[in-house]
């Protein structure tokens, strides 16, 4: 089971047929089950039955997930792949000892990846659409992967099958949800 | 959340607007009247019976003009949301864009710069899904004009119903139109929707059509009681 993670300022909130629901489409389009929890409603469960871990994007003023890093502590203790995009990526960065840092970026951007993995490779440079009004500063260890001109756009954990992409895949790059559904990785 | 919904008068606008007030407090309608019929951002048939559609709907209206030059259109668009912040408090825009980044990001940006928040309740809707569902909910849209092959003036002040969302499928298949019409392909005009308290009569239109293009134009109509 696929659990998708929304972000987003509440439960059931307007920007989830945005941010939630293009990624939720693209699972279900590639026949995973699939299971949507909002951050604050996650369990033990959820976690403990979850395959693969999507968090997903807010809207640009959305930073609620922000002000409650511990709400994501759980991500240290799961031991599947992750994928957390924009919103998802910075709460993967806050839990993991990283920070933010102001940059903004609407629309195309051109994205350059900067050190081979799976997960992009055989991407070098591609188009992908933004909107976002922080980047981050990576957690210590992390592996930075591609990169835009203003900032940081994909990063992985040292050792872990955890990533954050800062630009949103739903939107002209769906290949990257769906390579990170159907790579296997060894997790130890 | 107080939220202004950019209104052009077509099916989507009016779909998403649907959508937001199940989740917030849609405080205004906001439109643009483009003088350009080639407009990159703004849907223009019949966005002069915009006022009708929101005197139907009961909820106020913030109405701009722009000549509807590429990227001035924007400004002048930035305008009018800033005088719906100034009229109704709103802190957000809502839009009815389904796959247009160009849309899309523009608006982002003005809400951005304006410090409101932007809500696109239709992304990446499914386009089956989404006609059927507009259909079945109630809304009332009729083609307002066509703009590429294989549409001819038949197609104008047509009604849009499950007959027509099929025989739209055929020629998004066989013409590589969008099946939704956002590449401009075609435009609506709602005429009822869930959330109107009344409906509205075309009482008298006209039909244009040359070279592959065709406006239907509504020169008088009115409301009547649902």
């Amino acid at each position: 089971m696929i659990l998708i993670v929304d972000l987003c300022y509440r439960e059931g909130s307007l920007s989830a047929f945005e941010f939630v629901k293009p990624v939720a489409g693209i699972v279900r389009g590639n026949e995973f089950p699939l299971q949507i929890r909002h951050r604050s409603r996650l369990t033990p469960q959820d976690l403990a039955s979850a395959e693969r871990i999507i968090l997903c994007g807010t809207a640009l003023r959305d930073s609620a997930f922000a002000g409650h890093p511990q709400t994501f502590a759980w991500i240290k203790r799961v031991r599947v792949p992750v994928l957390g995009i924009c919103s998802g990526m910075q709460a993967m960065a806050l839990a993991f000892g990283g920070s933010l840092t102001p940059s903004r970026e609407i629309g195309m951007t051109e994205v350059r990846c900067t050190c081979p993995d799976p997960l992009l490779e055989g991407h070098g440079r591609f188009s992908a659409y933004e909107v976002h009004g922080a980047g981050v500063v990576p957690p210590p260890g992390f592996t930075v992967l591609a990169e835009s001109d203003r900032c940081i756009q994909a990063i992985r954990h040292p050792d872990l099958p955890f990533y954050g992409i800062l630009f949103h895949p739903e939107v002209r790059n769906e290949w990257v949800v769906e390579r990170f559904l159907t790579l296997s990785w060894r997790i130890c | 959340m107080k939220l202004g919904v950019l209104f052009s008068g077509g099916k989507d606008s009016a779909y998403a607007c649907w959508r937001a007030m199940q989740h917030e407090e849609v405080a205004c309608l906001v439109s643009v009247l483009s003088r350009n019929e080639e407009s990159y951002m703004f849907h223009t048939p019949n966005v002069r019976w915009v006022p009708l559609q929101a005197e139907a709907s009961g909820i106020p209206l913030v109405q701009g003009e722009t000549e509807g030059k590429q990227e001035e259109e924007l400004a002048d668009l930035q305008q009018v949301i800033r005088l719906a912040v100034e009229r109704y408090g709103i802190e957000g825009v809502v839009t009815g864009a389904l796959q247009s980044v160009y849309q899309a990001s523009r608006i982002q940006r003005i809400c951005a710069d304006l410090a409101l928040w932007c809500f696109n309740p239709l992304w990446h809707e499914d386009p089956h899904q989404y006609l059927e569902g507009l259909v079945s909910h109630g809304f009332r849209a009729v083609i307002a004009g066509v703009f590429s092959r294989p549409f001819d003036a038949s197609w104008l002040g047509r009604e849009l119903d499950r007959t027509t969302v099929r025989e739209l499928e055929g020629i998004a298949r066989t013409h590589r139109i969008t099946l939704t019409g956002e590449g401009g392909e075609y435009e609506t005009y709602i005429l009822d929707a869930p959330f109107f308290r009344k409906r509205i009569v075309v009482q008298e239109s006209e039909s244009e059509f040359r070279h592959d293009r065709g406006v239907y134009r509504i020169t008088r109509a009115a409301l009547e009681e649902k």
